[in-house]
């Protein structure tokens, strides 16, 4: 069935099978692959993109339950951001992929989009967080490499430029 | 340029990453691609009636179903998979096909393989395969496979793979034991674990339209193993191979084997002459990616009446799994050499005996034998010193090699020699950091008070095998191969450089590590290097990223090209200066005449000069590219000492970490803000290891927890903080002084987080508890005591 998403600003129609997750659209049908898989039970959060400006992990969202919606990728993040009036820097990043270079919060870089995506609308929700909210906040994410410690460093640091 | 090693320098690999434009393996797509999906055994040992593939073939867009008897006729493979590492002359190695033929020996092996020329299309016909399994009996624990009644492979007669032992000086631990005045015995269980990088394994196989020619995507940690490998097994001339590790989505051991997967994708690429990809799902992953630890330790200990200790004794039961898979065998002998941990313990008797079982194979997962061995000193360190009647700290401080001194050279009772150690600045740094004094005091007051929140402290000193290996070493381990490592450095026409490195990363930083080294070599812009890896086409030579190698091995060779690059261009700026060799220094890239300053010329602008060819001296070949194959004289031991804090909810059994100390020692940095890193995410993992996860098979070999739903990797939830400091003992094995940080943090974390556990619960009369930590586990030791201090 045609499925119609306005992706990163670019509207898409698209007829797609009506099983096909939103994660896959994105992926393979949209070729924006910078949206990872990372499990099959919505646990580890490598998916999670922004749907009408909130956090969904993609995985567990149908593709046909997108039509009709705002959907921003980590491709698209910084330009949304901008359009936004959020100040995107010399590298031309939303300010959350900025810090997750300054804190070094990434190694092999694959839960990396997710987190990025969670930590921003999870800020949105919670522009001040407390280092244990902003824990709580990225529970829904896993991240096997860093431990988590320069995540929350990275996240935090962005909501104390934020404020 | 200024020094730049030793720096934070923010890693060039951030970029592409952050924006999601790096290419993972399932990012990849080839025309014409064939999605494989795999009719995985649904039984932990069952025999093989019959296939029934006809409804599979049916469905749209299937291919071809194939059967292991089938691809078996069809001669697609030379040899089952390889175990490189036979660690005995006798060790049993069942044929490990990559596809079952009438057998199937642990959920998850594969029964058949589906064809379709869409993702979902293979997962759906995959399940519309009918296989008429006759239920053997299983081999579902270690225990049973020790107690030999059930036999894992229907044609062995015993499940027994090996018995290897080490024992340098038997009698010296006979008279150790007899005239100790304490001994201590203790029985350690090392769960089987799920590495479970957050990129799933995935790999495709794309035939050259002519010539014969394959290219191999794989999520893989060892390209160059992996080309050797299939071309041992498949018989495709290795000229015909070239694999390719695009970004790697993290590996810890988890990407370094020879799957059937990877088998399947190329010999079936091969023979149809279509492209044929696989990427797996997690749940996939618990029955067919390889698991690490599952090991019984029976360990015991000698000492005096001081608790200084002289004697080690250690037996290891450790589970192969179905299969042996690339280096199954060998874990635990990584672990062997490493049971005296940072202690002068004069005499070492380890034995171990390999079993199979009808369970996921195991294989390295990250620290490979050593974490375990690290876990079954340090936690009898903490046994011991109850019986002495000391602290875990002194019981450490009066058996440190050295009484906690620098020293080098050291030789173990293992026989392995220690490059260098300091072990006491560690210790004493890390419980100053932690505040023991108040930590204690704490504890004593929510003792006396009867608080229902206990407090408990942990400590693990740690010694570990970094830097794998030289090579004569391996070989005396009967290892199947070397462990040297090649890189080669390019000054281009330009004067950019190029570096290649045969180690290959996948989440590491090596891309900004060897810039770095560069930089400071050669005194160019780490921006002006790039470096090439992962690819046996632009990397031919490689031993590849496992073992905390590719600094102390590949970053050196690195080290080592960059030097020969420098010793050529310093001939071609004398020649160019009209002086003697000799009398050019070098300096910050510059090569000048000593007191003529006015003869200077920068290392960058002799590329051209090189590439160029018209003046250079007599008989010089032309350019600066210059190859090191770097085969490190002994390993590098890094160390530390880790302090955990833990608060026990008496009530529901709930164990929380409050704070984790660490202090290590991995001899010179290349780059802190990288070891920093390596050292949270290794830590988390071992914590993992002591309070979370383990891979939980009932009695039939069925996995009861296959997906991240309950495989409970720790989520930042779970986690506090961490301090991290370091000591710096440079290592003697090689020129950079450096020792290897990617595993330290694993090897010491579960130890020191149960030591905490247990001394959080010794008012309860509790000594020791098996990982993890679960609530029902420690409300159950509390409760089995009659609950009261």
């Amino acid at each position: 069935m045609d499925v119609s998403v306005t992706v990163n600003g670019t509207t898409h129609t698209h007829d797609v099978e009506p099983r096909t997750l939103l994660v896959h659209h994105l992926r393979d049908g949209l070729g924006l692959t910078g949206t990872n898989v990372g499990c099959d039970t919505s646990s580890c959060g490598a998916c999670t993109v922004h749907m009408g400006g909130e956090s969904v992990k993609s995985c567990t969202v149908l593709a046909v339950q997108a039509d009709g919606t705002d959907i921003t990728t980590i491709e698209g993040l910084a330009a949304v951001a901008e359009a936004e009036g959020i100040a995107t820097g010399d590298q031309g990043w939303h300010p959350m992929q900025e810090a997750f270079q300054q804190c070094h919060a990434l190694q092999c870089g694959y839960c990396t989009p997710g987190m990025v995506m969670a930590a921003t609308s999870f800020l949105k929700e919670n522009p001040n967080p407390t280092e244990d909210e902003v824990r709580e906040g990225l529970e829904g994410n896993l991240c096997r490499c860093t431990g988590y410690h320069n995540i929350v460093k990275a996240v935090a640091s962005v909501a104390g430029g934020a404020s | 340029m200024s020094a730049v090693m030793g720096t934070k320098m923010l890693r060039k690999e951030d970029p592409a990453l952050l924006v999601g434009e790096n290419k993972f393996i399932d990012d990849i797509h080839a025309p014409g691609e064939l999605w494989m999906g795999m009719v995985r055994s649904t039984m932990g040992h069952a025999k093989i009636n019959s296939i029934d593939t006809s409804e599979a073939e049916a469905m749209p867009g299937v291919t071809a179903v194939y059967t292991g008897a089938q691809l078996a006729d069809m001669g697609l493979w030379i040899a089952p998979l390889p175990c490189a590492w036979p660690v005995t002359e006798d060790m049993v190695n069942p044929a490990h096909n990559p596809v079952c033929i009438d057998e199937a020996k642990h959920v998850g092996d594969i029964v058949a393989v589906v064809l379709c020329n869409d993702r979902y299309g293979a997962a759906d016909a995959a399940e519309k395969v009918i296989v008429d399994y006759e239920p053997l009996p299983a081999v579902g624990s270690l225990e049973a496979a020790v107690a030999n009644e059930v036999m894992a492979h229907s044609d062995l007669e015993s499940n027994k793979a090996f018995h290897w032992p080490l024992i340098p000086d038997p009698e010296g631990t006979e008279k150790a034991f007899a005239e100790a005045a304490h001994t201590v015995k203790a029985k350690f269980i090392q769960q089987r674990l799920i590495p479970s990088p957050m990129e799933p394994r995935g790999c495709m196989a794309i035939p050259s339209p002519v010539g014969g020619d394959i290219t191999f995507y794989s999520a893989t940690q060892v390209p160059h193993i992996l080309k050797v490998m299939i071309a041992a097994t498949t018989g495709i001339p290795e000229s015909k191979l070239r694999v390719i590790a695009p970004a790697v989505g993290g590996g810890f051991g988890g990407k370094l084997n020879v799957d059937p997967d990877a088998i399947l994708s190329v010999t079936l690429a091969n023979h149809l002459g279509v492209p044929v990809r696989w990427t797996e799902t997690r749940t996939e992953a618990a029955g067919s990616s390889h698991q690490g630890r599952g090991q019984i330790q029976h360990m015991e200990v000698a000492a005096d009446e001081n608790g200084k200790i002289s004697s080690v004794r250690v037996h290891l039961d450790a589970d192969m799994g179905a299969y042996m898979m690339l280096i199954t065998p060998g874990v635990a002998l990584l672990g062997s050499f490493l049971y005296t941990g940072v202690y002068d313990i004069p005499n070492l008797a380890f034995t171990c005996d390999g079993y199979f079982t009808n369970m996921t194979p195991t294989d390295a997962y990250r620290g490979a034998g050593r974490p375990e061995a690290s876990y079954a000193i340090e936690r009898i360190m903490d046994i011991l010193a109850g019986e002495v009647g000391i602290t875990p700290e002194e019981i450490r401080a009066r058996n440190y090699i050295n009484g906690g001194e620098a020293f080098e050279n050291h030789e173990a009772a293992s026989t392995l020699v220690f490059d260098s150690g300091h072990y006491r600045p560690a210790h004493d740094r890390a419980l100053e950091m932690a505040k023991m004094d108040e930590l204690r005091a704490e504890q004593a007051r929510r003792r006396d008070a009867g608080e229902t929140k206990q407090l408990g402290m942990g400590m693990c000193s740690y010694v570990e095998i970094c830097g794998l290996a030289p090579s004569r070493a391996l070989g005396g381990l009967n290892y199947g191969a070397g462990g040297w490592e090649h890189a080669t450095v390019r000054m281009l026409p330009t004067g950019k450089i190029e570096v290649v490195s045969g180690s290959t990363p996948h989440g590491q930083g090596h891309e900004t590590a060897w810039s770095m080294i560069i930089a400071d070599k050669m005194g160019v812009d780490p921006n002006d290097v790039e470096v090439l890896h992962s690819d046996t086409a632009k990397s031919p030579l490689g031993l590849d990223t496992y073992g905390s190698r590719s600094l102390a091995v590949g970053g050196v060779a690195i080290a080592m090209a960059a030097d020969k690059v420098i010793e050529k261009a310093k001939l071609i700026a004398a020649h160019q200066f009209e002086a003697a060799p000799e009398d050019v220094q070098f300096e910050a890239g510059a090569f000048s005449v000593a007191g003529t300053p006015s003869k200077s010329v920068h290392i960058q602008e002799l590329g051209f000069a090189a590439f160029a060819a018209h003046d250079l001296p007599d008989g010089m070949e032309p350019n600066l590219n210059e190859q090191v194959s770097f085969d490190p004289p002994n390993f590098a031991f890094p160390f530390g000492t880790h302090v955990a804090v833990v608060e026990v909810d008496t009530e529901t059994g709930g164990v929380e970490l409050l704070d984790y100390i660490a202090v290590d020692d991995c001899g010179h940095q290349v780059n802190p803000m990288i070891v920093e890193g390596q050292l949270h995410g290794g830590i988390v993992q071992g914590v993992a290891q002591a309070l979370f996860e383990e891979a939980v098979y009932d009695e039939d070999g069925n996995i009861n927890n296959p997906s991240f739903m309950d495989y409970l990797v720790p989520s930042a939830m779970e986690v506090p903080n961490m301090q991290l400091d370091y000591t710096v003992t440079p290592s003697t094995t090689n020129p950079l002084g450096v020792k290897g940080a990617g595993e330290a943090g694993t090897i010491g974390s579960a130890a020191a987080v149960m030591n905490a556990v247990c001394d959080a619960l010794s008012p309860y009369g509790v000594t020791d508890m098996d990982m993890p930590a679960t609530p029902k586990r420690v409300w159950e030791a509390i409760n089995s005591q009659g609950g009261a201090a």
